[in-house]
């Protein structure tokens, strides 16, 4: 279980963060939602420990995150595995090796062994024939199932997803969904997807939490997001320009 | 009157900056004798930043050493001294000129090369990805590149020497007609060990200044492709800058003779 308990960041005058609480219960998949701008990337960086608030607790399973030794946040973040939005494949290496990089116990293991893990990931996600190409030569959707690929082989207890449906079309976008409620379907397997994509948070939640100026100001299953009475909710879920929601 | 704010921001940038250097130079040597030591990725940096920087190398130090001899020709030629031209060129070469000359290039090449890369990585989210992997990005990115420059640049400086000297020698005895033998007689009786070794000492400082500047505004690096423009030009200014200010400062620690 993830607790976040009074958050606060910060950069200059910007305040991003602003005595942010969230529970997020293991097994479970839940999604945050909020506009753009709204802080959910800054807020998944701290639940991986990427960045340190300016106040407040993260704990993951029962370890403060934000005092640790770095030695001990290297060791916790093999618990974590995280989808990023472009995908964050490393340009220099092949397909493959961005795979195989996600291997943990790679170094114990033959070329051969290694190549079948990697094609067993690979084909996960519905990719083969791929290992060899450089990630520049894929398209946006592929780099995404490669990302998860990498995410697969690391064998995580917890997959976040950052916006992983933002810029692919509604058929790749759905295919997507599929693979991360694949994915999350263990019941060991935690996952966290930060997304403004409501098709894909009602389609791959069991809980929705959303944030509003540094802030959850409602969590529910996604039957009760969507029947909500929160006027700043049901402007957001519905995308009216109109509504308490200011946008500068 | 000028706002306090226009002198506070650059000062405190400075002081920022110097301080988060000196850090990430403390943070990637420690780091050196750690596991695991990426050897592969050493080997690559060696290759991509050494030997590929041999033929800028080549030509700097040829012309240098070329354009060195002529003049110091002439300007020995008013005082009736031209015979010591081997001598001079010797000296100047090895302790100050293919040192700095050579520093200067591979910050114009390593350190933008350093910063555009770890900078595109780091806008692009890869260097967040290794940390998610459990992977350090100093031990990853810095540290490699680091013990690539401390190996390489004093080895290119010592061939830069070796070349400078030759492309001097070729003028003196083509261009002005000096005889080779008395250009050669002179280096030797005046060039010592400890002038091309001071170089060299002077040169594994530079190029850890290539490396640790070029990786820092790397890192530091926001936004996205402007920001890596920006990180890539500052690195080669503040690192040209560092070796030209810092060389003075060897010079005056170093002995200049150790006889």
């Amino acid at each position: 279980m993830i607790q976040l308990r009074g958050l606060y960041k910060s950069f200059a005058d910007k305040k991003v963060l602003q005595g942010l609480d969230l529970d997020i219960e293991s097994g479970q998949t839940t999604t945050i939602i909020g506009g753009s701008g709204s802080g959910k990337s800054v807020l998944f960086k701290h639940i991986i420990g990427l960045m340190k608030p300016d106040a407040g607790s993260i704990l993951v399973d029962g370890e403060d995150t934000v005092r640790m030794k770095e030695r001990d946040l290297y060791r916790l973040v093999g618990k974590f595995g995280m989808v990023f939005q472009g995908g964050a494949l490393f340009d220099s290496m092949t397909v493959g090796e961005n795979v195989a990089f996600g291997i943990p116990e790679r170094k114990g293991m033959t070329a051969a062994e290694i190549e079948a893990a990697v094609e067993s990931s690979l084909n996960q996600v519905g990719l083969s024939q791929v290992a060899h190409l450089l990630p520049a030569e894929l398209s946006g959707g592929m780099k995404k199932r490669v990302a998860i690929a990498r995410v697969i082989a690391k064998r995580p207890s917890i997959i976040m997803f950052d916006e992983p449906t933002t810029g692919l079309d509604p058929i790749m976008a759905d295919m997507i969904n599929d693979l991360i409620i694949k994915v999350s379907s263990a019941p060991e397997i935690t996952s966290i997807i930060i997304t403004h994509d409501m098709v894909s948070a009602y389609k791959i939640s069991d809980k929705i939490a959303v944030l509003f100026e540094g802030r959850i100001i409602e969590t529910g299953s996604p039957e009760e997001i969507r029947n909500t009475g929160n006027a700043i909710v049901r402007q957001f879920i519905e995308g009216k320009a109109e509504g308490p929601i200011q946008i500068r | 009157m000028m706002p306090v704010s226009a002198i506070w921001h650059p000062l405190f940038r400075f002081a920022r900056n110097t301080g988060e250097i000196f850090i990430l130079t403390g943070k990637s040597l420690a780091l050196i004798f750690k596991r695991p030591f990426h050897f592969r990725l050493i080997e690559s940096q060696l290759y991509l930043d050494g030997i590929k920087s041999i033929p800028v190398i080549f030509l700097m130090s040829v012309f240098t050493g070329a354009v060195l001899s002529l003049q110091s020709f002439y300007a020995l030629q008013r005082l009736g001294a031209e015979v010591f031209t081997g001598s001079l060129v010797g000296v100047s070469l090895t302790k100050e000129l293919i040192p700095v000359l050579a520093g200067l290039m591979l910050a114009g090449r390593v350190s933008a090369s350093y910063s555009a890369e770890i900078g595109t990585m780091v806008v692009t989210e890869q260097v967040d990805a290794l940390f998610t992997f459990g992977v350090n990005p100093v031990k990853y990115l810095v540290t490699p590149r680091l013990v690539a420059m401390v190996i390489m640049t004093p080895l290119l400086t010592l061939f830069g020497d070796f070349i400078g000297i030759m492309g001097g020698r070729l003028v003196a005895s083509l261009v002005v007609h000096q005889n080779p033998n008395l250009f050669d007689s002179q280096l030797f009786s005046s060039l010592e060990i400890w002038d091309v070794l001071s170089g060299m000492i002077k040169s594994v400082f530079f190029g850890m200044t290539v490396a640790i500047i070029g990786s820092h505004f790397g890192l530091r690096t926001e936004g996205g492709a402007k920001g890596v423009g920006q990180a890539t030009t500052t690195a080669v200014v503040v690192a040209s800058v560092v070796i030209l200010i810092s060389d003075f400062f060897w010079t005056k620690i170093l002995p200049f003779s150790l006889r």
